[in-house]
């Protein structure tokens, strides 16, 4: 379990890096914490002429709070939201998803840009930056563009950046006032990938509801309106009015036909709900 | 009993070592011009070679069986008739069996240039049907792993005692019930270096193993090269369990290497090789019938059992071992009056099965607990109503069983009473009366086993296997100082056997633990072994270690009544010291004068000296027993299928303990690996024989969050034949997890009308039963 060969650089700057990025020949990969590319260029499963080390570059470590944003570098790693190092927006929502991904080795070093542009559809923050309305910014030589989560993750493994361009920050909107969160996944361990996760950001007051459903086969599954889990209305009685029937015929209707996954996907719904419903006090992370 | 001696909880001299990161292992050997090896290995499970492909470049880095000349596949025949001997090739000849079998290897400075060479050897394969389950290996028309067997089985055994006479039973409940496909997984995993020792012509092999003299054995026979010219040396060992109580291979590849190259070689398995190539356990398939009165006393058992035993018999112990095992301990600890069971050892396109701790124990424990469990619901009386009547009495100890296991000494209703009375059963049961609030349901569940440990010559000659163990010996030498070398044949893998050993000689000789060393793992400095398996040591090292030294104290005595001017039946030897009419004189005193002032002893002295080489073997050979009752809380959360141990209480009657600090960590560690079996390990294949984990990610460990901290509470019957009255108990911790969680989930679930009946219990599994179940009770209620 050895890599192929590869050449390994260092990009000082962020100019330097998308220039190297864009012109280098043959196939590139990006390193920052190395949780996911590591252990696939051991086992040959990338063999990358070039791996990029980006994590000497200053700016994509950055945390700061721009317009009621949040806008977190690529190689912010889980531990850093973990234990507070970067500011929040969410009212704790962040720290718990981050406290709850794989171990404690693995939140040292991987990062939440690094996670995102893995697209492994089990991996948190998938689903939790699509629940919570992020956006990604992706550079490249002909400069800057954003795009919501939900468009940027386009299928396993599989996100919709171009040749030459690269992840460089995530942008988190504030937790609307007043809106309840839910986070809850599904593992037979602690730390495992997940088998089921379901992510909702409720506005009760606003009637409003965020929905999303991770680790299926695609894509995180997005009800960016979920009112029909909740008999087409949302309000202070949500937790009550969650529908597991309505959920499993949207689950059905997205192509998932195994009735055992489906049972397991509401289940854990339900519980995001349900969580949503009661604040949560403790830091400790919410795995089913 | 003194501070230091049989008996005494004393924290493991080794662990200083090996907790600061000082441990030796074989991955830390480094030798002058060292290569690494990397190996081609099969991607296919059952293919005709073609070709091999290898590029001009590397023709003097890449060897193939057909360089291999003069060396022998790998044998490890029983002598059971009907069995069916298999070859394993070194590097595979024609065909290839298994996922992983190797094909070619490959040699470079450094593991990732073997791995790039490797990577650039062509397979030309042609793939056959993979035989990937072991029902389906049965029927006719299956392929065949063995050509020339005409079928899959290695053997077939048959024992029945009067089965007939149980049919009528008021009460029969039948299951089919079956354990995983497991690997076993030791922190380090396996690896070899290699080099040649010209001083001495001497082929020295440094590799991670639980019997070094058995590999030599092997090796000898494999490479047709005299003992004398191999010597094997097993440095720190990180764990074994089984795993490394096997010759692979890698061993005798990596050492026709050496010979072939003269300069140190070396492969260190990765865990990809570890998981999808080498290393399985477990697999077992059960259909077990139970005959019983209507108040649970059993009328008989009768048994299909199904073994996975995969491509080749593996050395020492052999591809039947484990199925014919299931036939004589699947009756466990209960007297029951008539029994059949039938069993296969059935051969499959993967990896050999190998001796995980526990052996077919666990596998047995889970069938028979498991069903108990079924007739006491069918019954309706509880579990422990079941096994009150059918667990073997005190009374009746020694005890022969129905299969001739002749248990040795034990209470196991009393285990079984203070486990209940420890986990509260009344106390659960009232709780499960009424509903939890987070709408999980909670159940208790029990298992008991007996582990039959330190067999000898009597029970394991009737195997015919490579290996029977006989006398163990052990050499104790007292250093001019006063020290105390103790070197025996077997080896420790983890189990503290540099303190527990040192405390056996404290308790002879009065030496301090501190000053007594041991010498293990080296066929050049030990006297022969069949080494660490069958949880043996502590009955036939520590027996060997206490014979040694008692001969050396009655050397010491003569010597040191002669110091004291007094006849050395006058003499006593107390704490250390001889002791005469007028005075004593210290062990250190006797070994100066020994070794340094040879001048001082009587012109009559006894020539051996002050070291000694004695053999043990105990009174009877048919082992211990040892036994223990485990009690499992758990609380099941029957829609996402989650299994939370609440409670678990071990009750474990070891004999003597030698020193209960070890005993704990054995059972806890045990334990882990039960939890693992029972709820989390599984290696599953898909139908072309593809191994479906090749890391950790998709092979799930239990880890320190999903073990449960046990309650220990100890019996202590010693055994009548052991040196101390110490009973093996290294085992014993894995055995009986998977029954007891099980039984306890079937109890949580019993009210959904759900059973679990195979291991490894995952949620998944659990909410395809629930929601098979809740379907069932709707078409039920719609029929109706």
């Amino acid at each position: 379990m050895k890599p192929a060969p590869f050449a390994w650089e260092r990009p000082a700057d962020l100019a330097a890096l998308v220039e190297r990025l864009a012109t280098a020949p043959g196939s590139v990969k990006l390193i920052a914490g190395g949780q996911s590319l590591g252990p696939m260029l051991n086992l040959r499963l990338v063999e990358p002429d070039l791996v990029l080390d980006i994590t000497g570059i200053a700016e994509l470590r950055q945390a700061r709070v721009e317009d009621n944003v949040l806008v977190l570098g690529a190689c912010v790693t889980h531990a850093d939201i973990e234990d507070g190092r970067v500011p929040d927006l969410t009212g704790g929502a962040l720290q718990r998803v981050a406290a709850a991904i794989a171990y404690r080795p693995v939140r040292n070093r991987g990062t939440i840009g690094g996670s995102l542009v893995h697209a492994d559809p089990a991996a948190d923050w998938l689903s939790a930056l699509t629940a919570l309305g992020a956006e990604v910014e992706i550079a490249g030589r002909n400069g800057r563009r954003t795009m919501p989560v939900e468009r940027f993750v386009t299928g396993a493994l599989d996100v919709a950046l171009s040749p030459g361009e690269m992840l460089v920050a995530i942008r988190i909107p504030a937790m609307p006032e007043g809106a309840a969160w839910g986070y809850v996944k599904h593992c037979a361990k602690i730390g495992e990938f997940a088998h089921a996760i379901a992510a909702v950001r409720l506005e009760p007051e606003a009637g409003r509801c965020r929905a999303v459903i991770g680790a299926v086969e695609g894509p995180p599954l997005l009800l960016a309106d979920a009112s029909p889990l909740f008999g087409g209305r949302i309000g202070p009685d949500f937790a009550t009015c969650f529908d597991a029937r309505t959920a499993d015929s949207v689950l059905a209707a997205s192509g998932m036909t195994d009735p055992v996954d489906r049972h397991i996907h509401v289940t854990v719904l339900a519980r995001a709900v349900a969580q949503a419903a009661r604040p949560v006090r403790s830091l400790l992370p919410e795995a089913a | 009993m003194s501070a230091e001696g049989v008996g005494a909880p004393l924290p493991r001299k080794e662990d200083d070592r090996l907790m600061r990161g000082r441990g030796q292992y074989v991955g830390d050997i480094r030798l002058p011009g060292m290569q690494d090896v990397a190996f081609v290995r099969s991607p296919l499970a059952h293919a005709r070679i073609r070709a091999i492909h290898v590029p001009d470049a590397y023709r003097d880095r890449v060897f193939t069986a057909a360089d291999l000349d003069g060396v022998l596949p790998i044998r490890a025949v029983s002598g059971l008739p009907g069995f069916k001997a298999s070859e394993q090739p070194v590097l595979a000849i024609g065909k290839v069996r298994q996922v992983g079998e190797l094909v070619a290897m490959c040699v470079a400075p450094t593991r990732a240039e073997a791995e790039d060479i490797a990577a650039s050897v062509v397979l030309d394969l042609e793939e056959l049907p993979a035989v990937h389950d072991m029902l389906a290996a049965r029927e006719p028309g299956s392929a065949l792993v063995h050509e020339h067997w005409g079928d899959n089985v290695f053997l077939e055994t048959l024992v029945d005692i009067d089965i007939a006479s149980a049919l009528d039973a008021p009460i029969t409940v039948s299951r089919t019930i079956s354990t995983g496909r497991q690997c076993m997984a030791p922190i380090e995993g396996r690896g070899t270096v290699v080099h040649l020792d010209h001083r001495l012509d001497q082929l020295v092999v440094h590799t991670a193993s639980q019997m070094p003299h058995i590999v030599r054995n092997g090796l000898s026979e494999c490479l047709g090269i005299e003992q004398g010219r191999i010597r094997i040396v097993s440095p720190d060992v990180g764990g074994g369990f089984g795993y490394k109580a096997i010759l692979l291979p890698e061993d005798v590849a990596l050492s026709w290497l050496a010979l072939r190259l003269g300069h140190p070689v070396r492969w260190l398995e990765d865990r990809r090789e570890h998981l999808t190539a080498n290393a399985n356990c477990r697999e077992h398939h059960y259909r077990i019938t139970a005959y019983a009165e209507r108040d649970g006393r059993l009328r008989g058992i009768d048994c299909e059992a199904i073994v996975d035993s995969g491509a080749y018999s593996a050395y020492p112990f052999s591809a039947c071992l484990e199925a014919a095992q299931v036939a004589s301990i699947l009756p466990g600890p209960y007297d029951f009056p008539a029994y059949r069971c039938r069993t296969w050892s059935v051969a499959t396109n993967k990896c050999p099965i190998l001796p995980y701790r526990g052996v077919a124990r666990t596998g047995v424990c889970f069938a028979l607990e498991l069903v108990l469990d079924a007739v006491a619901r069918e019954a309706r009386i509880s579990p422990e109503t079941v096994r009150e009547k059918n667990l073997v009495r005190p009374d009746q100890m020694p005890f022969e069983n129905i299969t001739k296991k002749h248990f040795d000494s034990g209470d196991y209703p009393q285990a079984l009473a203070r486990a209940l009375k420890a986990v509260d059963a009344e106390a659960v049961r009232a709780r499960q009366r009424g509903l939890e609030p987070d709408g999980r349901r909670i159940g208790l569940g029990l298992a008991i086993y007996c582990e039959q440990a330190a067999h000898g010559t009597s029970v394991y000659s009737g195997w015919g296997i490579p290996m029977v163990p006989g006398h163990e010996q052990a050499s104790a030498r007292l250093t001019p100082d006063g020290g105390l070398e103790l070197r025996i044949g077997a080896h420790s893998h983890g189990q503290g056997l540099e303190t527990t050993l040192a405390q056996v000689a404290h308790e002879i000789l009065g030496i301090p633990v501190a000053r007594t060393r041991l010498v293990h793992g080296d066929t050049a400095m030990t006297p022969y072994s069949t080494g660490s398996w069958g949880s043996r040591v502590m009955v036939m090292a520590g027996g060997a270690v206490a014979a040694a030294c008692e001969a050396l104290r009655d050397r010491a005595v003569r010597i040191g009544a002669h110091l004291l001017q007094a006849r050395p039946d006058e003499c006593r030897f107390e704490g250390g010291h001889v002791v005469g009419p007028s005075g004593d004189v210290p062990l250190e005193t006797i070994a100066r004068t020994w070794y340094r002032r040879p001048q001082d002893l009587a012109p009559d002295t006894d020539p051996g000296g002050l070291e000694v080489t004695a053999g043990y073997k105990p009174r009877r050979d048919s082992g211990t027993f040892s036994y223990a009752a485990h009690a499992a809380l758990v609380a099941v959360d029957p829609d996402l299928g989650a299994v939370e141990i609440l409670d678990y209480v071990i009750v474990e009657d070891g004999g003597t303990l030698v020193n209960p600090l070890v005993v704990d960590g054995q059972i806890y560690g045990g334990l882990a690996q039960g939890v693992g079996t029972a709820l989390y390990e599984e290696m599953r294949f898909d139908a072309r024989g593809q191994p479906l984990a090749s890391t950790f990610a998709d092979y799930l460990l239990p880890g320190a969050a999903e073990v449960p901290m046990a309650r220990i509470d100890h019996m202590e019957t010693p055994s009548p034949y052991t040196r101390f009255g110490q009973k093996g108990i290294g085992e014993g911790g894995a055995i009986a997890p998977p029954a007891a969680l099980a039984n306890a989930i079937n109890d949580a679930l019993a009210p959904l009308g759900v059973e679990m009946l195979h291991s490894p219990i995952t949620p998944r599994r659990i909410v395809e039963a629930v929601l098979a179940a809740r379907l069932g009770s709707d078409h039920a209620r719609e029929a109706a």
